[in-house]
């Protein structure tokens, strides 16, 4: 039963990659049912979890390139989440600037203190930068919680304004938090898209197999991982302040332990290394606990058990394991006259 | 004062050092961080809290129970969870992201059974104050200066004096040829999970029995300070995690006096982050060579 609807999952991922036609109108069909969402009568929840569903995605997309492409776990996510929502908050508060620049501000500071904790990877790997990073995350929330002058402390920050566009109010009533949530969710695929197609992504996956032998092969591997740690935390530093924008209100306990547990569950179970595991994992794990209303005391041991089971079973996630895409070979190399001379 | 401050930070660095040999023994073996020993050491206090509580045993049974108990658990982690992904032959990573997962699910199970409020816990070995001169001593920091310290050397004998101390450093060195030399490999590994727990209930009673409180994300917070500790002093290094554990402690004492307690909890990762960029085989360390 259960390996014949792998089965058929592989077999449609197949025919997804086989055939342009097929893949082209699978992604229009999505996209279109996307944009209607908020505007055919659904309940205000379900439009809010496809929300969530938005910020996470862009979440473990981040991470995704840190631990899926660079194979650097990185647990301590939570940390630049915390960052960009604290930076975004506070500058649109105090200079009542507009969402859409301090979204930017404070995702390039989470990209700095992203530099920050990348530099330890030119001496750390593997478990050392795994508890360095968790160290980070929980260094972030306790000078959160005790720097009260700017913080606010463990009271937290409230009535952050919500995104404006050009002088209309975003908000969950006119589904203006969906379409922007979701716009950042495209801009964040297509960039990570173009990095993992381009050299730099080819180089980060060579760090994940072997280190020491990509480092043999010319590949500036500090330099690269330190560049993936930038854009993993700009990225989750724009998640974050797109989140307190959206909720209007975050406190040191917003961003906990529990939210980077949260994102690599998404990652592993979604797939590591792939982009569409990243939409599945968050569709499934964000909306389970709304689905599943009586697993709701035993929300966080499902995720420990997603974590295990999916290690041990399918450690490439529901989505990962080899491409099945032919192998392009670059323009001007024809394989067959090659193979025919000899 | 000043005495005071560093008689705390020993006390506390002693019970430090107990988490983290649990760290350096199973990372020792496997070369794998066990993300899982923080929820260990809650899962030993709350033993110890069903025991001496609700039960009124007493101490010393809630000791030994709970020692059996959570090196029971221990093993039981490295059965169910570590060892196929050993068989296996599967990357490092994967075994870590796994006892991150097994420390999530014990440690919300914990909250569910036990509630995540904190509950009393009695205080152990509290024989008064005893005076020395100007200084006067807690006979409780007093016993578990002292039960630490028993049992740091206790570990000491069973590693380097036992039978099966020497094949757990046979093992240590290189699993293959000591299989070949007829050790159990296995077993070790289970024997030093069990060693591993059992250390980190002793630690989990002491420290419920010093604050007086026990809940389920205890565990967390010491977890992350004895592995600073562990670091510290060079990982799988016995006597390095007992002088991480004793600088953990005293720095920690020594910040809650002139920075405050906010800052109670930052210290240990300071340490960490500053020994992971500065020296991250740690003090006593031994520098790993990469084969080809």
């Amino acid at each position: 039963m259960k390996n014949r609807l792998m089965e058929n999952v592989n077999n449609f991922i197949m025919l997804m990659e086989k055939k342009k036609s097929v893949k082209f109108s699978v992604y229009g069909a999505v996209f279109l049912v996307m944009l209607i969402i908020p505007k055919i009568g659904l309940p205000m929840f379900m439009v809010r979890i496809m929300t969530m569903i938005g910020m996470y995605v862009i979440l473990s997309m981040s991470l995704n390139l840190i631990t899926g492409y660079t194979g650097q776990v990185s647990i301590g996510h939570a940390g630049f989440c915390a960052i960009g929502a604290y930076t975004s908050a506070l500058i649109s508060l105090n200079f009542g600037t507009n969402f859409f620049i301090t979204a930017l501000l404070g995702a390039v500071v989470a990209g700095i203190f992203g530099l920050l904790l990348g530099l330890p990877t030119l001496r750390l790997s593997g478990t050392y930068l795994t508890i360095a990073t968790l160290g980070f995350g929980e260094v972030i929330r306790m000078v959160i919680l005790n720097w009260e002058s700017l913080t606010n402390g463990p009271l937290g920050i409230t009535k952050i304004p919500r995104p404006v566009f050009f002088g209309i109010e975003l908000t969950s009533l006119n589904g203006g938090l969906y379409y922007l949530v979701w716009i950042l969710v495209i801009i964040t695929t297509v960039v990570i898209y173009r990095i993992i197609r381009s050299k730099m992504g080819r180089a980060l996956m060579a760090i994940r197999e072997d280190e020491l032998v990509s480092k043999l092969m010319g590949i500036k591997t500090v330099n690269l991982k330190i560049y993936a740690f930038i854009i993993s935390a700009f990225f989750a530093g724009l998640a974050g302040s797109y989140y307190a924008h959206m909720i209007r209100y975050i406190d040191p306990n917003t961003f906990t332990f529990d939210t980077s547990i949260m994102i690599i569950s998404i990652v592993i179970f979604g797939g590591m290394g792939t982009i569409k595991g990243m939409f599945l994992g968050s569709a499934l794990l964000i909306s389970f606990p709304e689905v599943l209303r009586f697993l709701q005391e035993y929300r966080f041991v499902v995720f420990g058990l997603i974590l295990v089971l999916m290690i041990r079973f399918r450690p490439q996630g529901i989505l990962g394991g080899q491409s099945r895409r032919d192998y392009k070979m670059p323009k001007g190399v024809n394989l067959e006259k090659i193979m025919k001379e000899g | 004062m000043l005495f005071q401050q560093i008689f705390d930070g020993l006390t506390l660095g002693m019970v430090y050092a107990l988490i983290a040999v649990g760290y350096s023994l199973v990372f020792g073996i496997l070369r794998l961080v066990n993300f899982s020993h923080g929820s260990v050491y809650a899962f030993g206090a709350h033993i110890a809290l069903v025991v001496a509580v609700s039960m009124q045993w007493g101490i010393f049974p809630a000791l030994v129970i709970s020692i059996i108990f959570t090196g029971l658990l221990g093993i039981m982690i490295d059965k169910i969870s570590l060892k196929p992904l050993r068989e296996k032959k599967s990357k490092p990573i994967a075994a870590l992201i796994t006892t991150i997962g097994v420390s999530y699910i014990i440690q919300n199970l914990l909250m569910i059974i036990f509630g995540s409020h904190s509950k009393w816990f009695p205080k152990i070995f509290d024989y008064g104050i005893i005076k020395l001169g100007d200084i006067s001593i807690n006979s409780t920091q007093l016993f578990i200066f002292l039960v630490s310290l028993l049992l740091l050397v206790f570990l000491t004998i069973i590693i380097q004096k036992t039978k099966i101390g020497l094949a757990m450093r046979a093992v240590e060195q290189n699993p293959k040829a000591a299989h070949l030399m007829g050790i159990n490999v296995n077993y070790i590994i289970s024997f030093t999970f069990f060693l591993g727990g059992a250390s980190a209930a002793i630690a989990g009673t002491l420290i419920s029995g010093y604050y007086q409180v026990v809940y389920p994300n205890m565990g967390f917070i010491a977890g992350l300070k004895a592995f600073s500790a562990a670091v510290l002093g060079g990982i799988g290094v016995l006597y390095g995690s007992v002088i991480g554990g004793l600088v953990v402690g005293l720095s920690e004492s020594f910040a809650v006096s002139y920075f405050g307690g906010g800052y109670r909890d930052a210290v240990a990762f300071v340490i960490l982050i500053l020994v992971l960029i500065i020296r991250p085989k740690g003090i006593f360390g031994k520098k790993e060579i990469t084969k080809v």
